[in-house]
């Protein structure tokens, strides 16, 4: 009967074979939801080239590299954080996991305290003074960089925050001793949603920040 | 197949008792179910607003709609019909019901996945019907830009109920896809999947891949009318009809998704009500993924009026009809099955014929609208009203009745009443062809779609049309009076009332809630019918 029940409970999941494909699939829509807003850039972009150059000086290159670093870095500490769980080491997973929080957390502390408060200070943002004044002057392509700048930074660090709090979920089951090397799904499908989070803004910060 | 042993009283997945032994199932019946019940209230929804606005256009001039409310009401209509019914109805519904049973799996591969998708489509649903308290939305269900760009707090509101009922579009595509790669029985290759889950495995592609660029082209609708971001407003450098491609880059997708469902349960029907195996099998399951794929380049034909370049035109129009040739296979393939076939005159019978006839008319008026030239002159009539009615209302919703009667006696183990089956079916074909056929000729006249008013002369046609609209009232109430009564009071049906050959049919009705006794070894296909 134990043998069945047991049986029965293998049936009825695809594993993690089945994990695995659906949150590729999973990511295959989140390219499509970005890719939206990539062809509003390239079509926009095409239009108003000379706009989106001239906007590009008001971001920070500086702060934008740092922030590129630190999710490299994530992905980084991600892997090795699946590869500890594969290899059953249970301490370097926790730190692994604990580590890829705190660079998630920290990208997002500098976007929030430190880029997008300037950006509001001196009202690049959409209806903001400075923003309604491009408008006015003619130089529409201006704010559509601004528009198209704060929505993909923002649905991008939407999934950020998302990434860390998954993490987190993941870091409090793992400090429960849950994964091992026969079972560590979980951290592996996380793991492929937080590598794509970081492939995004790869593309994210030449767009914004190298335009020449 | 292996013979079942006797069982006396065997467990069925109705058993549990009580609303909560519902309302957190993980059994893909019963969230099949949920998904079914819940769309088919919308579905009397959407209807009833049809009825009114067609009621007020029985004559020209004002009857007792002001202008404004019959905006509200077809936009209403449209979107409810579309997002919460058509959509989700065959898929989401039939589809979860059946789709793990036929094969040969206890469930489908995220069970608790499934359930959040349908309490996703719950709180999208919500959503829609509370952006009314904010201000009407008039904008029709195709919310172009700019006049959707200004609107205000119900817009953004519609948006994000639109986007919430994607994600669960996309969570349950997701699940099916994985469900159809990893959950088979042994022995079910792929050449022996019923049609039905092969056009459901070319849905759900194109929900996966459709679906998040509505996503993000109605997030952004719902910022430029709350932020005041300009995307898709000229006023602010941007770009009405990057809308309209963003939009129909899903919506006309879209449209497959509404139609693949039924194409599969098309091939169901007609095989196992003329007991004879399905002419060309691999053509038809191939050409549900041609049409998935080729569906994907075709949107531009939307916006052959809205300033597109000559070369796009001809390019979007050439694929456009190109579409129409792995959907004539179809036809084709299905008329070879039921040639020299043993066709008994049951109702989900008579709904496959009316769907292959109604579908004709529509996939053939679609052409007029492919062309360049005649689309100029049709655009935004009652001529395209017509044609898509045909496609989604004659189709789609035929052959969601087909299916509902022939799996009715599976699903609840009861037999419904053929007599007043029919009598709805009739109503149903009557009505749809009074209702849509005389917006052909309206159409091709100049009435154009969407108005409140129309010259006197063209009083009989319409007149015609709502006059049609109350017998489809009348069927689709009847239709569901003989499937609640079935539940109700039905006599008890057998295992294999139509001698069918898929996996469905080879467990006890009602299913059990494990499916099956014992994961079964598929030796057959779905469709051998002893030659005769």
């Amino acid at each position: 009967m134990e043998a069945t029940l047991e049986k029965h409970h293998e049936e009825r999941h695809a594993g993690l074979e089945g994990a695995k494909m659906g949150m590729w699939l999973f990511l295959f829509t989140e390219l499509l939801l970005f890719g939206g807003l990539f062809a509003a850039y390239a079509v926009f972009h095409s239009v108003y080239a000379k706009d989106f150059e001239i906007a590009h000086h008001h971001l920070n290159r500086t702060i934008g590299f740092i922030n590129t670093i630190v999710l490299i870095t994530s992905s980084f500490t991600m892997a090795m954080g699946v590869w500890s769980a594969q290899t059953n080491r249970k301490n370097l997973l926790n730190l692994f996991l604990l580590l890829t929080i705190l660079l998630g957390v920290a990208f997002l502390v500098v976007k929030l305290t430190v880029e997008w408060p300037v950006k509001f200070h001196e009202g690049l943002y959409p209806g903001g003074k400075e923003f309604n004044h491009f408008i006015q002057e003619g130089h529409k392509g201006q704010a559509l960089f601004f528009s198209l700048y704060f929505m993909l930074t923002g649905l991008h660090g939407l999934h950020v925050l998302v990434g860390v709090l998954v993490l987190t979920g993941i870091l409090i089951m793992a400090l429960r001793g849950k994964f091992s090397s026969e079972y560590y799904g979980p951290v592996e499908v996380s793991g492929l949603y937080w590598h794509l989070v970081d492939l995004i803004w790869i593309y994210l910060f030449p767009l914004f920040y190298l335009i020449k | 197949m292996e013979v079942r042993e006797a069982v006396e009283r065997h467990n069925s997945y109705l058993d549990a008792k009580g609303l909560k032994s519902w309302l957190f199932t993980l059994d893909h019946k019963r969230i099949g179910l949920m998904y079914m019940f819940t769309s088919l209230i919308f579905l009397l929804v959407g209807g009833l607003f049809a009825i009114i606005f067609r009621t007020e256009l029985l004559f020209p001039g004002k009857q007792f709609l002001s202008p404004e409310a019959h905006n509200i009401l077809f936009t209403l209509h449209g979107a409810i019909l579309i997002f919460l019914v058509i959509i989700p109805i065959i898929p989401s519904g039939l589809g979860n019901f059946f789709l793990p049973i036929m094969i040969g799996a206890r469930d489908v591969a995220f069970p608790r996945i499934n359930l959040l998708s349908y309490w996703i489509f719950v709180l999208g649903a919500l959503m829609l019907l509370a952006s009314l308290l904010f201000g009407p939305i008039d904008t029709g269900w195709t919310f172009y830009t700019p006049y959707s760009a200004n609107k205000g707090l119900n817009v953004f509101i519609v948006s994000l109920a639109i986007f919430t009922l994607g994600m669960s579009s996309i969570l349950t595509g997701m699940n099916f896809i994985v469900t159809i790669h990893k959950l088979r029985a042994p022995g079910l290759t792929w050449g022996k999947l019923p049609l039905f889950v092969w056009a459901l495995y070319a849905t759900s592609l194109v929900q996966l891949l459709a679906t998040p660029v509505l996503g993000i082209t109605l997030l952004l609708l719902g910022m430029e009318n709350i932020l005041g971001i300009g995307f898709f407003n000229p006023a602010k450098g941007g770009d009405p009809v990057l809308f309209q491609h963003l939009f129909w880059f899903y919506s006309h997708p879209a449209v497959y998704i509404m139609i693949l469902p039924a194409f599969g349960v098309i091939s169901e029907l007609v095989s196992v009500h003329s007991r004879k195996p399905i002419f060309g099998y691999w053509f038809i399951a191939a050409s549900s993924l041609a049409i998935a794929f080729i569906g994907f380049l075709v949107w531009g034909h939307h916006m052959f009026v809205a300033g597109m370049s000559p070369v796009a035109d001809i390019i979007f129009s050439f694929l456009t009809y190109f579409v129409a040739v792995p959907t004539a296979v179809k036809i084709f393939n299905w008329t070879a099955t039921l040639y020299k076939g043993k066709i008994s005159f049951t109702t989900p019978m008579l709904y496959a014929l009316g769907f292959i006839s109604l579908f004709l008319i529509g996939g053939l008026t679609g052409l007029f609208l492919a062309n360049l030239g005649t689309d100029i002159h049709l655009h935004d009539t009652y001529f395209v009203v017509g044609h898509f009615h045909y496609v989604m209302v004659g189709a789609a919703v035929f052959a969601f009745f087909g299916a509902l009667f022939h799996w009715t006696p599976k699903m609840f183990g009861k037999m419904y009443n053929e007599k007043w089956a029919k009598v709805g079916w009739l109503l149903n074909f009557i009505g749809f062809n009074l209702t849509f056929f005389p917006q052909f000729i309206l159409g091709i006249r100049g009435m154009p779609r969407r108005y409140w008013d129309y010259p006197v002369e063209f009083q009989p046609l319409h007149f015609t049309s709502t006059i049609g609209s109350y017998f489809i009232a009348a069927g689709i109430l009847i239709s569901l009076g003989v499937f609640l009564f079935a539940i109700w009071k039905g006599k008890k049906a057998p295992d294999n009332p139509w001698g069918g050959k898929s996996l469905e049919w080879t467990i006890p009705s009602p299913p059990p809630t494990e499916n099956f006794e014992k994961i079964p070894v598929v030796k057959e296909g779905p469709y051998d019918f002893v030659k005769h």
